[in-house]
């Protein structure tokens, strides 16, 4: 596939902006490789939160005093543009949870559970899904007899699209689908998935903590009607999380938390739903996270999302090469950079990937080891672990450097 | 080797390569298994007690980091031949005083996997790790 104009990043430039670059970690400079779990954060993101809670704070909504309306006025302009940047419809569809977890069980409670789920319904996941993504299904199995099946993956870590065929019936009710593995890297065709869940009436669901970001997301395009993301990988604060649902499906589902905020009224015994989204959003938001997160979503538009995805199509195609070229390390998932994100998972012969993350941190750099809560997929590849390597705006071509180097030190310790 | 990596140091190499007392008792008086969930180590122990409370053997199985598969091995050997009451008594200090690394808290419990099996297969409650 044709790239044009390389509009890559001034990765020197980026780093700058992040505080976190200028330590030391074992007298080294830092290598931060672990983005899939949690990026860093800009000084931009730091100073809106900060900003917040220094010149402005108070609560939202219902303030008749002047902090109250400038809270307001920040908050709600957060949620523009964060529904500006996946291309929805309007603000309110955009909904405010603390984490993709709680996203995906809001779904699978207020729309599975508490909705119009029967039994013997169906809901079709993937062995690619990161735990978030299976639990909270389990739940509504339990609680309304529903049968869960799944589409697999093939041993290159392609998602097995033609699983579908036999999966999707007229019985299902739910796909659901991660769009970029966080293990593998694999990019999913949601569009297709979305199309197919559609034609026998389910609703697609869409993990999108890996994906949102690190590319170019639009959930008209994908046609899926909810995607859940989470704030602090994407240079947000931690303890921000969005769901975001097509209006009519928000309409139509039933919110997983009761108390202030979510009401229009209450009396004794009964209360009246406030409208979407706030009636998902009971109790105090999560104000400096949104803030902070429309903070964060303003600094990758500014860098441009596809030139976020180019400089990490980039690296990891240099990332494979030169982990490839290792003997004694095994890769995992696709060969094409074009088809994954910039996640990527090894293992290396006779070393445990624990003793890999242990030896790398020694040289300062930060890798993630384990499970990386996906134990279907572990299990599906038969691996008790893998090390896993992420990238994001400020890493470069010499961070993959200082990894390969820190392996080829791992593998003389335990030569 | 340089001095930061002395957690990786010799004798934990070595019985991570070479380990001692490997592989699966039978018969056995006393077994246990225990796995740690966050990085998928797993340690399986059995034991024989002879007639006057004494391991006379023991054998550890597994998969894991070099730290738990090395403090497995290496708690074998201390414990063979040794009263169970002795075994009982270990403490989370002698484990460590006797691997004589630096640990992070999250390290720590692939130390300690193995001491906490031990006591498992005796029947004793495990300290906190």
């Amino acid at each position: 596939m044709a790239r044009a104009a390389k509009v890559l990043l001034n990765v020197p430039s980026v780093r700058k902006d992040f505080p976190i670059f200028q330590r030391l970690i074992h007298d080294k400079p830092l290598v931060y490789l672990d983005s899939a779990a949690t990026s860093q954060r800009p000084k931009q993101v730091i100073d809106a939160t900060t900003d917040y809670y220094s010149r402005y704070n108070a609560n939202v909504h219902r303030a008749i005093y002047e902090l109250g309306e400038e809270a307001t006025r920040e908050f709600e302009g957060a949620r523009e543009r964060i529904a500006e940047f996946i291309h929805a419809r309007s603000p309110a569809e955009v909904v405010f949870t603390k984490s993709t977890t709680e996203s995906l069980n809001l779904v699978a409670y207020g729309w599975g559970i508490k909705g119009k789920l029967r039994e013997g319904d169906e809901i079709v996941g993937s062995v690619m899904e990161h735990h978030s993504n299976h639990v909270p299904w389990h739940f509504v199995r339990d609680h309304k007899g529903a049968v869960l099946k799944y589409a697999g993956i093939d041993d290159d870590g392609r998602l097995r699209t033609e699983d579908y065929d036999e999966l999707i019936t007229k019985r299902t009710k739910i796909v659901t689908v991660t769009q970029c593995s966080n293990v593998l890297g694999t990019i999913n065709p949601v569009d297709e998935i979305a199309k197919r869940a559609h034609e026998v009436g389910a609703i697609c669901v869409v993990d999108a903590a890996q994906s949102v970001p690190h590319m170019p997301v639009d959930v008209q395009a994908l046609g899926c009607d909810f995607l859940a993301f989470s704030g602090h990988k994407m240079l947000g604060p931690t303890g921000i999380g969005v769901l975001y649902g097509r209006s009519d499906i928000l309409e139509a589902t039933e919110p997983l938390l009761g108390g202030g905020e979510m009401i229009r009224e209450v009396h004794l015994g009964s209360a009246k739903w406030n409208d979407v989204p706030y009636k998902f959003e009971g109790g105090t938001p999560n104000v400096a996270g949104v803030i902070g997160l429309g903070a964060a979503v303003d600094y990758l538009s500014g860098l441009g999302m596809e030139a976020v995805r180019a400089h990490e199509t980039d690296l990891t195609a240099y990332a494979l090469e030169r982990l490839g070229d290792l003997s004694g390390v095994r890769l995992y998932g696709l060969d094409d950079p074009h088809r994954r994100a910039g996640v990527v998972s090894f293992t290396m012969d006779q070393v445990h990937p624990h003793d890999v993350a242990s030896i790398l941190d020694v040289e300062g750099i930060c890798i993630r080891s384990g499970h990386h809560c996906a134990q279907p997929l572990m299990e599906r590849f038969q691996l008790p672990a893998t090390s896993r390597a992420s990238f994001y705006v400020y890493n470069d071509a010499d961070d993959i450097d200082r990894l390969v180097a820190g392996l080829k030190k791992v593998q003389q310790v335990f030569s | 080797m340089a001095s930061s990596y002395e957690m990786y140091q010799e004798q934990i190499l070595d019985h991570y390569k070479r380990p001692r007392n490997k592989g699966v008792l039978q018969p056995a008086s006393h077994h246990a298994k225990e796995s740690n969930p966050l990085c998928g180590d797993e340690i399986a122990m059995t034991v024989q007690v002879d007639g006057s409370e004494r391991i006379a053997d023991v054998r550890f199985d597994g998969q894991g980091c070099a730290i738990s598969q090395a403090s497995a091995s290496m708690l074998t050997v201390s414990v063979k031949g040794k009263p169970v009451s002795a075994a009982k008594a270990l403490s989370k200090e002698d484990m460590l005083t006797a691997l004589g690394i630096p640990l992070s808290a999250v390290r720590m419990k692939c130390a300690l996997l193995s001491l906490h099996t031990l006591r498992k297969a005796l029947g004793e409650t495990s300290p906190d790790a």
